[in-house]
């Protein structure tokens, strides 16, 4: 066992954890920031992603330690400080981007890691993306209009229905 | 996963001491490939030493022969950004997805050499030189085949040196499902003639198509492959997504529309 | 001018607040003070025959409580099959024992041997390569046809073959239907593969399992779409357990399409190591373990024959199906390629003559169930597939084969023994080929060409049928089980409403939709009303989700106990206000007397209903609180025209999919923005099941696409911007929503509208190339245009 410490959503934590302890479980289990949920054991669904340091990364697919002495961002850490929805939790509500919800942090995270990159994607980019996050309930229409309309951009006509 | 220590020096020559202290450690790079397999159970390493703290492997930059030389620790997000390599830019910028590039390494994929990994063929194709803490190994002697490279235990991909082309492209087809490359072909045209690695589509990794490097040489455009055969099916991957013939074939189509888009 | 509450509003999904702030409860979010750790050992080969189990090893690994074998459920049921199929000669299907755990035999790659139950999940693991399994693989069942050759390995060595039924219907119409074919001026035939899937909702499976001995109660947590139906099947067959001893909880449940209706052996094994052990149990799916543990679906290999008479009219039909059951009967199996197949095979059209024969074949394979559509995708794949193909080869344009033989008067009665009480398939046709701009087709095609591409365009029509009813024919086709809904309507005093609904809701947003619909009744705002769902402790006996029935039936049920509660009310009000009850009027939330000024607010009465002073206890009773149950007439049938257009790369042969339009009727709509992201949802399974999602076996029964790695899931970039459309309504006439439901429709229309657009990019240019076998991807498309 080996203690880390880092920073979560603003706050110091420290954990003592194996090698093997992935940042997703440290998360899920250690600090019960269960927001962070685990859809698969290859690295494709995304439904675990977090920022660390800034960054969307896969939080199955680093260990704990490897986070140690980073910043992490988890979904909880999403909302505006005065507990509201932030533009892009507020746009996937406004624009039904979710329907079961548990891809869903995971692509918030994914698209606000998006919007800081490239503040005014194009729909094509908005879906290249993604590709690391996997949506089995939307088809994703909802969750590109959500995404475009975050950006501050007229979502394309035909999403109009 | 069984369980084991991670260790992360910050130096090199750290690194290569807490390999070679255990009787069962691997090196982590930015672990894409390898936690999903410790995961399954199917390695079971005593010690992992991450590459990711060691600042002397993070970085791109320049060598007095002009080559482009990358960090072993250089994750394919840095890569994809760099652009002084636009074909290899292009190439990094498509492997797995934003957030497997923020953390996957360049020396963790070539260590891997999966067959159907995207840098292996820029690596070939380029007629890198891939430094490790005890040697320099030319692309062309380092893959050996699936999942095997000329390193040997415990060496550590510290730096990959490109040269860089007049003109190089990346066409990728993909797998649908793991969206790794189904075929891949890097095509580079240098002053002193054209090399075009292949991913994805050989039961023995990545390999260079020798037929189109000619044609290519002779006349560097699409209707140089156009006029190929395509390569041959034996000992190319049959499986869920392609038969040999199939990728055969793609090899040429993709060849050309890698050709095409040089720049 | 859109809505800003009650029904036909979009209002925004209350449920989104917790799932975007990461304060979802799933099932894997609940652990339980003291909980242990269950590590499912599964059979890696099809077929075998267990020779011994050597667990003493592994008892001794630290951390481990128990490892539990087949011996120690002595006693205990099997999973049981919640529908009995009958054969064409009257007999009853076969019907094998489903073990909780293998005994003697493990029949599917994934059939689970033993469980480990441990302190932490590494420990289990761990000790699970303790355990020494020794198994003589046998020869593994995987051919359906082959299955029913005299000689073939048996799955089931008690059973007398691998067939579970020949079913026939209908069987009076056979030698009718032989004799229409044989004479018919042309006669289409098409032999297809309906690719067997992964239903792959996001959220893997979870049970947690806790027993109480102080009460001999148990609770089990897990990822059901119907927990009622859990706790009836595991506590009367299986276990053993009354229901009142028994709290089954299906909290947030993410994504179910199917694959969480059936009780599985993980819930039961949980909820009797609980018990045995003493502590929690909880069991947490991997990804990997869901494709060889969760039911999978589809899988039919059919022939289908079309007769027509020389203007194209339909004449006959005739398909004969073999559907793969897998190694065991799942909770439903049985009755997906019958009753919810055979019946829609009239589709939109006037078809005098039908015949379907069903051959259920066991196989080693993961057992096969209902999957978004369930049997309603097979029938219109093959009937739409060989209605296109039919008017290639007759030269008449699909469009308007189709609409020669629409169904144009309403109620009508099928061959295949279904009545559709209302529907406009020229309105829907009509709408789609204005959406898609059809006319506009023949100059994108021509720009396609110029830029090296085929194009193609595939319609498809389609009828559903949902909410399958009523209990009392279902009984007589052999469910096991009602197929009602409930809910019941408690009014606090001071106005507010729970509603609590043997619906669930797993991505559907009943939490808001329902509230629409009792907010509308009443006239109060929809934050009145909460919706309480997925726990059996809370809600009336339900049937669940699943079959698009929320609405139709569920909804109806709650329709149903709001009006007992605005009946009462209605007393109520008229005493307060001392009038007759037929003079009351209820409106925005306000009772009045007709022709006075006088009125009472919602919340005085409810109020009164509590606070019974001035009240007349002498007729009714006090409290606002009513429970109904909806059992319907008739199935709902939602209907509607798709279309798809793609773009065909002769180099590679991929299919971009770029357009797909979807012109529905789902009959009235409770909440526009829901119906089309359900709509959004079954298109994108339906264009991964046409295009890219196929589960495959090597014939030695491995299963080859066993992971995300190669089982391809649609990702944003394969999928366009859909348009899709709801404006066509033929209100359903036997429910009070006049509601039909919306769940499956995208992924039943879609499948053969995207195969039929990829036909047609390759005919025009050229290949003769009539059918692909799904899924259309490159390899496939490339081998056709190249064989």
């Amino acid at each position: 066992m080996t203690k880390v410490t880092m920073t979560v959503n603003g706050k110091t934590v420290s954990k003592e954890v194996e090698g093997r302890t992935l940042l997703s479980a440290m998360l899920r289990e250690q600090l019960n920031l269960t927001g962070t949920h685990i859809g698969c054991d290859t690295s494709q669904c995304g439904a675990c992603v977090v920022h660390v340091n800034g960054e969307a990364v896969k939080s199955c697919t680093m260990f704990a330690a490897e986070a140690d002495g980073a910043e992490v961002k988890t979904i909880e850490g999403m909302a505006n400080a005065d507990g509201s929805l932030s533009t892009i939790q507020a746009a996937f509500q406004e624009h039904h981007g979710l329907q079961c919800g548990f891809c869903t942090p995971g692509m918030v995270m994914s698209a606000a890691a998006l919007l800081k990159d490239n503040p005014k994607p194009s729909e094509a980019e908005v879906r290249e993306y993604l590709e690391g996050n996997l949506c089995r309930c939307t088809g994703y229409h909802n969750i590109v209009k959500a995404i475009m309309a975050a950006s501050g951009q007229d979502v394309p006509a035909v999403a109009a229905e | 996963m069984y369980d084991f220590d991670i260790e992360r020096p910050s130096r090199i020559a750290d690194a290569v001491k807490l390999m070679s202290d255990s009787t069962d450690a691997q090196p982590l790079g930015g672990g894409q490939t390898l936690i999903p397999t410790l995961k399954q159970r199917l390695a079971s390493p005593e010690r992992l030493v991450s590459m990711a703290g060691i600042d002397e492997m993070v970085g791109i930059c320049k060598d007095d022969a002009g080559r482009l030389c990358i960090g072993g620790a250089t994750t394919h997000a840095a890569v994809a950004a760099d652009g002084s390599y636009p074909g290899l830019s292009g190439l990094a910028a498509r492997i797995g997805d934003p957030a497997v590039r923020n953390r996957g390494t360049i020396g963790g994929s070539l260590a891997n050499n999966d067959p159907a990994a995207c840098y292996p063929a820029a690596a070939l194709g380029s007629g890198a030189t891939i430094v490790t803490n005890k040697r320099e190994i030319a692309a062309d002697d380092y893959f050996r085949g699936m999942f095997d490279t000329a390193l040997e235990e415990g060496e550590i991909i510290t730096e990959v040196k490109f040269p860089i082309p007049e003109v190089s492209h990346y066409a990728k087809f993909v797998q649908p499902a793991s969206r790794f490359a189904l075929v891949g072909v890097f095509v580079a045209k240098f002053a002193d003639g054209v090399r075009v690695a292949v991913t994805g589509a050989s039961e023995s990794g990545v390999h260079r198509w020798s037929a189109a490097e000619e044609a290519l040489s002779r006349s560097f455009s699409a209707g140089s492959i156009g006029s190929l055969e395509a390569p041959s099916a034996d000992g190319l991957i049959t499986d869920l997504h392609g038969t040999g013939a199939y990728r055969a074939h793609l090899v040429k189509v993709m060849t050309g529309r890698a050709v095409a888009a040089a720049s | 001018m859109p809505k800003d509450g009650g029904i036909g509003a979009s209002s925004k999904r209350r449920e989104d607040l917790r799932f975007l702030t990461g304060k979802g409860k799933y099932t894997d979010d609940i652990n339980l003070r003291d909980q242990t750790y269950a590590y499912f050992i599964r059979s890696d080969v099809a077929h075998g025959t267990i020779n011994s189990i050597d667990i003493s090893a592994a008892m001794k690994m630290p951390g481990v409580e128990r490892v539990f074998t087949a011996s120690d459920f002595e006693g205990v049921g099997g999973v049981p099959c919640g529908w009995q199929v009958t054969d064409r000669h009257g007999q009853p299907m076969q019907e094998p024992k489903h073990p909780v755990l293998a005994e003697g035999k493990v029949r599917h790659v994934g059939d689970p041997i033993a469980v480990v139950v441990a302190d932490s999940l590494a420990e289990a693991r761990d000790a699970a390569e303790q355990v020494e399994i020794d198994i003589t693989e046998l020869p593994a069942v995987l051919n359906m046809k082959d299955a029913l050759n005299d000689g073939a390995t048996k799955v089931h060595d008690d059973l007398t073959s691998n067939l579970c039924y020949d079913w026939g219907f209908v069987e009076e119409n056979r030698d009718a239907v032989d004799a229409a074919i044989k004479g018919a001026h042309h006669v289409t035939t098409l032999e297809l593969k309906n690719n067997r899937l992964v239903a792959n909702p996001m959220e893997p499976r979870v049970a947690v399992a806790d027993f109480d001995s102080s009460t001999d109660e148990y609770t089990l947590y897990t990822t059901s779409q119907n927990p009622h139906v859990i706790r009836l099947l595991m506590g009367a067959f299986v276990l053993g357990i009354p229901e009142h001893k028994l709290r089954v909880v299906a909290p947030d449940v993410g994504g179910g399409f199917g694959a969480k209706i059936y009780h599985y052996a993980e819930e039961a094994f949980c909820t009797f190591a609980a018990k045995q052990i003493g502590r929690p149990v909880k069991w947490t799916s991997s990804r990997s373990e869901a494709f060889m543990s969760d039911a999978h679906g589809r899988d039919h290999v059919t022939k289908i024959e079309l007769a027509l008479d020389k203007d194209g009219k339909f004449l006959a039909l005739r398909t004969d199906t073999h559907a793969n059951m897998g190694a065991y009967l799942s909770t439903f199996a049985p009755s997906i390629p019958t009753w919810l197949h055979g019946t829609l095979m009239a589709g939109n059209y006037t078809t005098p003559l039908i015949y379907v024969n069903v051959k259920a074949v066991f196989t080693n394979t993961v057992p096969v169930d209902a999957y978004r559509g369930a049997g309603r995708p097979e029938a219109t794949f093959q009937l739409e597939r060989v209605v296109d193909k039919a008017a290639r080869e007759m030269g008449i344009d699909p469009v308007e084969l189709r609409r020669k033989n629409f169904i144009t008067e309403f109620p009508y009665a099928t061959p295949v023994a279904v009545e559709y009480d209302t529907g406009d398939y020229h309105a829907t046709m009509d709408k789609l080929l204005e959406l898609s701009d059809h006319a506009g087709f023949e100059a994108r095609a021509a720009t396609s060409k110029a830029n090296g591409k085929l194009r193609g365009f595939g319609i498809a029509h389609y009828i559903e049928a949902c909410g399958i009813a009523p209990s009392n024919l279902v009984g007589q086709l052999g469910a096991r089980a009602g197929l009602y809904e409930s809910a019941t309507v408690r009014v606090n005093a001071t106005g507010s409403i729970s509603v609590m609904t043997g619906s669930h809701s797993h991505g559907q947003g009943h939490e808001t939709s329902f509230a629409q619909v009792v907010a509308e009744m009443i006239g109060i705002d929809e934050s009145q009303i909460d919706i309480v769902h997925g726990d059996t402790a809370k809600t009336p006996m339900g049937m669940g989700t699943y079959g698009s029935r929320s609405i139709a039936v569920g909804g109806s049920a709650m329709v149903r106990a709001t009006e007992k509660i605005i009946n009462k009310a209605r007393k109520i009000a008229a005493h307060l206000m001392e009038a007759s009850e037929a003079d009351i009027e209820l409106k925005d939330g306000q009772f009045t007397v007709a022709g006075t000024d006088k009125s009472v607010a919602w919340g005085d009465v409810t109020l009164a209903a509590y606070v019974p002073h001035n009240y007349p206890l002498e007729d009714i009773e006090p409290g606002l609180e009513e429970t109904a149950f909806y059992d319907p007439a008739n199935f709902t049938y939602p209907s509607g025209a798709y279309g798809c257009e793609v773009e065909v790369d002769p180099e590679t042969g991929k299919v971009t999919v770029l357009g797909f339009t979807a012109a529905d009727d789902f009959g009235n709509i409770i909440n526009p923005m829901i119906v089309e992201g359900q709509v959004h949802g079954g298109l994108a399974q339906g264009i991964g099941q046409a295009m890219i999602e196929n589960c495959a076996y090597d014939d030695d029964g491995q299963l080859l696409s066993g992971s995300y790695m190669d089982y391809a899931m649609p990702r944003a970039d394969d999928l366009p911007m859909f348009t899709v459309d709801h404006s066509s309504v033929t209100p359903c006439t036997h429910n009070p929503l006049g509601v039909k439901g919306c769940g499956e429709a995208g992924a039943i229309g879609s499948p053969p509208a995207l195969v039929n657009a990829v036909v047609d990019a390759l005919q025009r240019a050229g290949h003769d190339v009539t059918h692909i076998d799904m899924p259309l991807s490159p390899d496939r498309v490339w081998a056709a245009m190249n064989s």
